[in-house]
């Protein structure tokens, strides 16, 4: 299990393998008694996408400019908010239904810098972090598009 | 030289994960999209998708944006994570 960067209290973690979200809400609480709040988020592959059957989903990344983008993102989140710990692991490679993609987890004194905090990094990972999926569908495989809600979404937060 | 990387279905549609160009044929993110474009009817129809998005060295960047020697520059189609 990757730790916190001390310097900085992120973790950063692109990586093949599953993780248990028990222990990084543990990660998250270790020796952190100044905060009240822990927000998580978890990210998993549906069944079913624009009507199609999903099987599986295959996630491909840039490495080195995805862990930039996931830095550039937190560190406006700190500059934001008042927020203690943030943890983001996204999954890359193969998929199957139900399994996790994306962690998101901020911790704070009281709630709402953790909640604002949380969905504003996961809004601009869906549009900022270069990450692709394909998707495995009962009609062949499928590069999915962007959609224009995400866009939208990440431009609430420029308000 | 700068070393130009595709990814996703851009590398698909190219059968290309990477190539490098020298330094002195181009001067923007615009200039080298041209320049890939103009190497077949294909590359052509590819490139010529205004949603495909470019990263000099790891950052975002409009099509104006300058190149230099010894950067990278990423082309690829809006992500798709979370």
């Amino acid at each position: 299990m990757t730790t916190f960067n001390t310097c900085n209290a992120v973790k950063i973690s692109i990586q093949t393998q599953d993780y248990r979200l028990a222990d990084e809400v543990a990660l998250l609480e270790k020796d952190n008694d100044i905060d009240g709040a822990v927000v998580t988020f978890t990210g998993r592959v549906r069944n079913k996408n624009e009507g199609l059957q999903v099987s599986g989903l295959f996630l491909e990344h840039y490495t080195g400019m995805t862990e930039k983008s996931l830095e550039k993102i937190i560190l406006e989140a700190q500059e934001r908010w008042k927020i203690g710990r943030i943890s983001v692991i996204h999954r890359i490679g193969e998929l199957v239904i139900g399994e996790q993609i994306v962690f998101v987890g901020v911790t704070s004194m009281h709630r709402q810098d953790a909640f604002a905090a949380a969905e504003f990094i996961m809004d601009f990972l869906k549009v900022q972090a270069p990450f692709w999926k394909k998707e495995l569908t009962e009609k062949g495989e499928k590069w999915l598009d962007a959609k224009q809600s995400d866009n939208q979404q990440a431009q609430q937060w420029k308000n | 030289m700068i070393k130009i990387v595709f990814f996703a279905a851009l590398r698909e549609q190219l059968e290309c994960a990477e190539l490098s160009i020298p330094a002195n044929e181009v001067s923007s993110v615009a200039d080298i999209k041209t320049k890939l474009a103009s190497k077949n009817e294909h590359w052509q129809q590819v490139f010529s998708n205004s949603a495909l998005l470019s990263a000099i060295n790891h950052d975002m960047v409009q099509k104006d944006a300058q190149v230099k020697s010894g950067d990278e520059v990423a082309f690829f189609p809006p992500v798709t994570g979370g």
